[in-house]
């Protein structure tokens, strides 16, 4: 037996106790006081982290905030530090921008119930039906796409919905048309670029599902739809959530998409878009995009009590 | 216990059909790829009995449950209930029920809904399927707790709601997967004591997995010892332990001293295997061998010396024979230290010796 952990008392054992043969951890006086002292280790842990937190994220929100509260000279087009809620107000009682706020929200709405249905079904196949070999090769399939440049998704959807695309040739026999480069192409591109998002965090979750709990309830007479209904649904719907966070922040601040493929469609981020540059009106743009996040944070509040931001 | 809604019209049903068996399994295989998991079994289970499956992991015992309940199609062989092809049904066809190892309770869901579900699956009304949700889980001692969660309980509660869940819809025949594993040594002797009376005053028949052959002796009105996929032995408890009917079995339910065909011809005379349980052997630690009619004693050499509490394993290598095992409930006559490398005799009853079949 190497190793000995009552050295002596066996006969015949030359090692008298204390001249340990395996070397003893050499004593460090840092690590025993970390060890020591939990709030110092956790002090040295968040410094970093929480500081690159402040600067980054908190101030950067707080700046848009502040110039969203300021204006532009319109005679020399340089923003002018005097205070004022009119752009705030101009945002909010706008029918343009009301409408545009309210065409974003459906757009992201639509996105993310169609990248729901699409999902389900799929990560139910994958981290439930299919065989090991096979559910790795298809986590892969549905990453892949996020390897791939927004830009070039983008513009491979504009090719499908163009006149004559890949669309209007498959739809055509059916009766079908391209819908062109409008709202609903927005929806169909945004959907597919964003679907991976959904897909994921679903099929964590159905994998999280015991298959014993699925055995169990057919054990107890369930069909299987009704095994989906009352056993799986309930269990996934934090999953499905964390999903829908991705799909619908995501699209609600879109802009690429609508500008590629929307045709003449606005969404919120095509305002930004337009308003820091060609308007040059950086104090409205700030007013503009205060309102997703808006939305996400009212979203978020709502969601928070699932569990589902446990599942991101 | 008094009627109740589990056992209510079991106990109005006369025993008149217990000729037709709860279970019946002809010749069944099951295959996963190249390996048989379960390689042709033959089985009839009694109504109202309780049945052990026994045996080492990956014995096929498991897979047989599973068969069973519907969970897996078994490759070829049929499954009968009370006398119906259930072999190719799903398990919401199967008037079985299970209770899983893992409990799998359902999460998301109070214990009286998990109790309910089986009812609410089957279209019985809100109210009624209540009433018996809540007497199923009076009757395991939880009526106070109907409104937890499965995560507020301890393992030995959710080893009882999953039994109150498998039994409020009066199956045929309950399935149990290891249910006892997860417990610790004091509360799963008393879950051993509790199933039992609940299976008598119930009636249903009990299948019931474990490896473990102390709770398969314990408990069972019958055992089916599994090894590499087959049944190795069917029996009673007293049946399987006193007369196995192979090396395997004498070995795996309880420690068996084996003596070869080579120590059977010198000892005895004959060819065959036969095996002396531990505690039938009596240790001579002066090294005489008792010569009375009927008795055989070899000398050996101490071994090894391991206290078990209530008795003394004593470990001797016999001249010329099998290393084996003497239980000692008396106190030994010095310390281990002295006792290792001593002389000493062993010695057994003629009757004792059981002799196995020769293996075909």
């Amino acid at each position: 037996m190497a190793l000995q952990t009552q050295p002596g008392t066996r006969p015949g054992r030359g090692t008298a106790p204390g001249t340990a043969v395996v070397p003893r951890a050499r004593t460090n006086t840092f690590s025993a006081l970390l060890h020591r002292h939990p709030r110092l280790r956790l002090a040295g842990l968040l410094t970093a982290p929480a500081g690159w937190l402040v600067l980054v994220y908190v101030a950067a929100l707080a700046a848009l905030l502040i110039t969203a509260l300021w204006t532009v000279d319109t005679f020399t087009g340089k923003v002018t530090q005097s205070w004022t809620l009119a752009n705030v107000v101009q945002v909010v009682t706008d029918p343009v921008y009301q409408i545009i706020t309210l065409r974003t929200l459906w757009i992201a709405l639509a996105v993310t119930v169609i990248d729901m249905v699409i999902a389900l079904p799929i990560s139910f196949f994958i981290a439930k039906v299919a065989t090991e070999r096979w559910q790795k090769l298809l986590v892969v399939a549905v990453l892949m796409p996020l390897w791939a440049s927004y830009l070039v998704k983008a513009y491979a959807w504009r090719n499908v919905l163009a006149e004559g695309g890949l669309l209007e040739w498959l739809g055509t026999p059916l009766g079908l048309h391209s819908p062109g480069y409008s709202e609903t192409a927005v929806i169909l591109t945004l959907s597919y670029i964003w679907l991976p998002y959904m897909i994921l965090p679903i099929h964590a979750g159905f994998e999280r599902v015991p298959d014993s709990l699925l055995e169990a309830s057919g054990d107890l007479g369930a069909k299987p739809w009704t095994t989906m209904r009352l056993v799986m649904l309930p269990i996934l719907v934090p999953s499905i959530i964390a999903g829908t966070i991705f799909t619908f922040s995501l699209s609600l601040g879109d802009y690429i998409t609508a500008q590629i493929v929307g045709g003449t469609t606005q969404m919120l981020g095509t305002v930004v878009y337009a308003n820091v540059g060609a308007a040059n009106n950086l104090p409205f743009a700030s007013a503009v995009s205060l309102i997703p996040i808006a939305i996400v944070m009212i979203y978020l509040f709502v969601v928070r009590r699932t569990g589902a931001l446990e599942n991101l | 216990m008094s009627q109740t809604v589990l056992g209510g019209d079991r106990a109005a049903t006369p025993s008149g059909t217990a000729e037709v068996p709860a279970i019946r399994l002809r010749n069944l295989v099951k295959r996963f790829g190249e390996t048989a998991a379960v390689d042709g079994v033959d089985l009839d289970i009694r109504q109202g009995e309780f049945f052990s499956m026994l045996g080492p992991s990956g014995s096929g015992k498991t897979t047989v449950l599973r068969l069973i309940a519907g969970f897996d199609l078994p490759t070829s062989g049929t499954i009968e209930l009370e006398g119906r092809d259930v072999s190719g049904m799903a398990p919401f066809q199967r008037d079985v029920n299970t209770v899983f190892q893992d409990y799998a309770l359902f999460p998301h869901m109070s214990l009286l809904d998990n109790v309910a579900y089986g009812l609410r699956v089957r279209g019985m009304a809100k109210q009624e399927r209540r009433e018996r949700a809540v007497e199923a889980l009076d009757r395991v001692q939880l009526g106070k707790f109907v409104t937890r969660r499965p995560a507020q309980l301890s393992g030995g509660q959710r080893q009882r709601v999953a039994l109150a869940r498998a039994l409020v819809v009066e199956p045929k025949v309950l399935l149990l997967d290891e249910p006892l594993g997860a417990l610790d040594l004091k509360l799963r002797q008393q879950m051993q004591l509790e199933l039992k009376e609940l299976q008598r005053s119930l009636g249903i028949t009990f299948i019931f997995v474990t490896h473990d052959q102390e709770e398969a002796l314990t408990m069972s009105d019958r055992i089916g010892v599994f090894n590499n996929g087959k049944i190795a032995q069917t029996g009673t408890a007293h049946e399987i332990y006193r007369r196995p009917t192979g090396p395997f079995v004498a070995n795996f339910v309880g420690t068996s001293n084996l003596f070869g065909a080579d120590a059977a011809g010198r000892l005895y005379g004959r060819g065959g295997q036969f095996v002396v349980r531990p505690e039938r052997l009596a240790i001579g630690w002066d090294g005489a061998t008792p010569s009375d009619d009927g008795v055989t004693a070899v000398r050996g050499t101490v071994a090894s010396v391991v206290y078990v509490g209530h008795a003394t394993q004593v470990h001797v290598a016999l001249e010329g024979g099998p290393a084996v095992v003497v239980l000692v409930g008396a106190d030994l006559p010095g310390a281990d230290d002295d006792l290792l490398g001593r002389s000493v005799a062993v010695s057994w009853a003629d009757r004792d010796a059981v002799w196995l079949p020769d293996a075909a």
